[in-house]
C-alpha cells in the first residue's frame, strides 16, 4: 500500500460536512448585520478590538525601525539645515499667529455684541497615524491614541492642509477614524467665498469629494474653497476641506453637482491634530454642549458691550 | 510517524498571513495586496486536514476582521466558504501538478473576491475598486513558491521530529 497511515476516506467527507459549513454562514451573516447595525456585534467588536493591537504594533514596526535607523544616521549638517528651516517657519507662523489672535478677539467680541452661540474654543492634540492598511475599499486610519489620551468618539481630524476626517473606534490605547473621502463619510461644507451650504460626501478615491444637490442657482464656481461650516456641531466651523474642481448638472438638470479636492493630505501623513470643541473654561467638557449653557456664560460677560450698541 | 506539521509552523504561518494583511504597502499596491491567510488556510487545509478544517478558518477569519477593520463576520464567511471548496475538492487538488493547482488556487481566489463583492453590495458600499481585483493574479503567482517553501518547512521540521 501507498499510503498505509492515511486515515480511509471518511464517508461524511462530502455531503456530511455542508451542515457545519450552513451553521458558520449563519453565525458569520448575524455577526455582520449586527455589525453593519450597530447592534451587538458592534459593541463586541469595541471590546475585543484591543487584541489587533499587538498586530497593529508587528506590522508597523519595520516602518518604525526604519525610521529610527534614517534618524540616527542623519548628519549633522542636515539636521543644521533642517532646525534652520524649521525656526524660519517657526517665526514666520508665530507672527500669522499674533495676527489671528488678534481678529479671534475681535471675532469674539463681534459675536458677543450680537449675542452669538459660538463661543467655544477648540481643544487640539496631536496624535500620531500608525502605518498599517486596514481595509483598502474602505478609507480608515489608525491612531496611536485612544480613550486613555482623553481621545473621544466623534472628534474631528485635521492636518496642515485642512479637515481629515473623524474618529470613529476608540480603543484604550488606540482609535480607527473615518477619512473624508469614504463612501460612508459625509460632512457639511459652506463655500467661503459665498457662503453657500452643501454636504460634501467621500467617494472612496482619495482625491474626490462629490456635493451632490446644489440648486441651479447656488453661487459656486471651479476654483471654490469649501470649509466646514460648524452645522451640526461634529466639525468645528471654518476649516478648509477642499476646491471645487468641476461642476456639472445632475441626471434631473435641475441640481449641479461639484467635485472637489480635499485640502487635507489624505494619502499618508505622519500627524493629526484632534480638535473638538469645548466650553471656555473646562477643559474636559462634552464635545457636544447644549447651546443655552454658553449663551449664559457670555451673558454675564458680554453684559456691558452691547448697551452702547443700542 | 508524525503526519501533522508543527503547531508553531501552522499558527505562526496563519498569524503572518494576518500581519501581511496590514503591513503598510506603498499607495496604489495595497489593492493588489495577495489575500496569503487565505492561501496559507488552503495550503493548509490540504495537507494537514486533521488538524485545519472549517472552525479554524472560521476563527482565523474573525481574527482578520478584527485586525483590518472589516466587518466582524465578513472575512469569516469568505474564508469558511474557500475551506469548504478546498475540502469538497480536496483529493483532486492534491493531486493536481503545482501549476494546475495554481490555477484552482486562483479560481478559489477570484471566488473570494465575488463574495467579497457581493457583501460590499449588500452592505451598501458599491463596488470594489479595480484594482482589487488584480489579487487573486498576484495569488496565482505566488502560490507555487508558497507551497515549495511550506512544503519544504514542513517535511525539514517533520525530519527534526522524528
Amino acid at each position: 500500500m501507498a499510503y498505509p497511515n492515511t486515515p480511509a476516506p471518511r464517508l461524511t467527507d462530502g455531503a456530511g460536512s455542508t451542515l457545519p459549513l450552513l451553521a458558520y454562514l449563519a453565525i458569520a451573516t448575524v455577526l455582520m448585520v449586527g455589525d453593519l447595525r450597530g447592534g451587538f456585534a458592534a459593541q463586541a467588536r469595541q471590546k475585543i478590538s484591543v487584541l489587533a493591537e499587538p498586530v497593529w504594533w508587528l506590522a508597523a514596526s519595520p516602518n518604525r525601525v526604519f525610521d529610527a535607523a534614517r534618524e540616527q544616521l542623519s548628519t549633522r549638517a542636515s539636521l543644521q539645515a533642517e532646525n534652520e528651516q524649521l525656526r524660519r517657519e517657526l517665526q514666520v507662523n508665530a507672527s500669522r499667529l499674533h495676527r489671528l489672535l488678534a481678529v479671534n478677539e475681535e471675532n469674539q467680541r463681534l459675536r458677543e455684541l450680537l449675542g452669538g452661540t459660538r463661543g467655544y474654543r477648540l481643544n487640539a492634540r496631536l496624535a500620531g497615524i500608525i502605518d498599517v492598511d486596514l481595509d483598502p475599499s474602505r478609507q480608515r486610519i489608525v491612531l496611536d491614541a485612544g480613550s486613555a489620551q482623553g481621545v473621544q468618539l466623534g472628534q474631528a481630524l485635521i492636518d496642515a492642509g485642512g479637515v481629515l476626517g473623524q474618529v470613529i473606534e476608540v480603543t484604550p490605547r488606540h482609535s480607527t477614524a473615518l477619512l473624508l473621502t469614504d463612501t460612508e463619510h459625509a460632512i457639511p461644507v459652506q463655500v467661503a467665498r459665498s457662503g453657500l451650504r452643501a454636504i460634501a460626501y467621500g467617494t472612496g478615491r482619495t482625491d474626490r469629494l462629490r456635493l451632490p444637490s446644489i440648486p441651479q442657482s447656488g453661487d459656486i464656481q471651479v476654483g471654490d474653497r469649501l470649509v466646514t461650516s460648524g452645522i451640526g456641531g461634529r466639525f468645528p466651523a471654518g476649516f478648509p476641506v477642499g476646491v471645487v474642481e468641476s461642476l456639472q448638472p445632475d441626471e434631473t438638470q435641475l441640481f449641479v453637482v461639484a467635485e472637489a479636492r480635499p485640502a487635507a493630505r489624505l494619502d499618508r501623513g505622519v500627524e493629526v491634530l484632534l480638535v473638538s470643541n469645548a466650553i471656555d473654561g473646562l477643559d474636559d467638557g462634552p464635545p457636544l454642549p447644549e447651546p443655552p449653557q454658553p449663551q449664559a456664560e457670555e451673558a454675564d460677560d458680554a453684559a456691558t458691550p452691547p448697551e452702547p450698541s443700542q | 510517524m508524525n503526519r501533522g506539521p508543527s503547531g508553531w509552523l501552522l499558527y505562526g504561518g496563519l498569524f503572518c498571513g494576518l500581519l501581511a494583511m496590514v503591513a503598510p504597502l506603498p499607495a496604489g499596491f495595497d489593492l493588489a495586496r495577495p489575500y496569503l491567510l487565505a492561501m496559507l488556510l488552503c495550503y493548509w487545509l490540504l495537507e494537514a486536514p486533521d488538524r485545519v478544517g472549517l472552525g479554524t478558518a472560521f476563527l482565523a477569519g474573525l481574527a482578520a476582521d478584527l485586525v483590518s477593520g472589516t466587518l466582524l463576520g465578513e472575512q469569516a464567511l469568505r474564508l469558511v466558504i474557500l475551506a469548504f471548496l478546498v475540502q469538497r475538492f480536496r483529493p483532486r487538488l492534491r493531486f493536481f501538478p503545482l501549476w494546475q493547482q495554481a490555477l484552482a488556487v486562483f479560481a478559489l481566489l477570484l471566488n473570494d473576491r465575488l463574495i467579497d463583492q457581493a457583501i460590499h453590495a449588500t452592505a451598501g458600499d458599491g463596488l470594489l475598486p479595480w484594482a482589487s481585483w488584480l489579487s487573486p493574479l498576484v495569488g496565482f503567482a505566488l502560490w507555487p513558491w508558497l507551497f515549495l517553501l511550506l512544503d519544504g518547512l514542513r517535511l525539514r521540521s517533520r525530519e527534526r521530529g522524528t
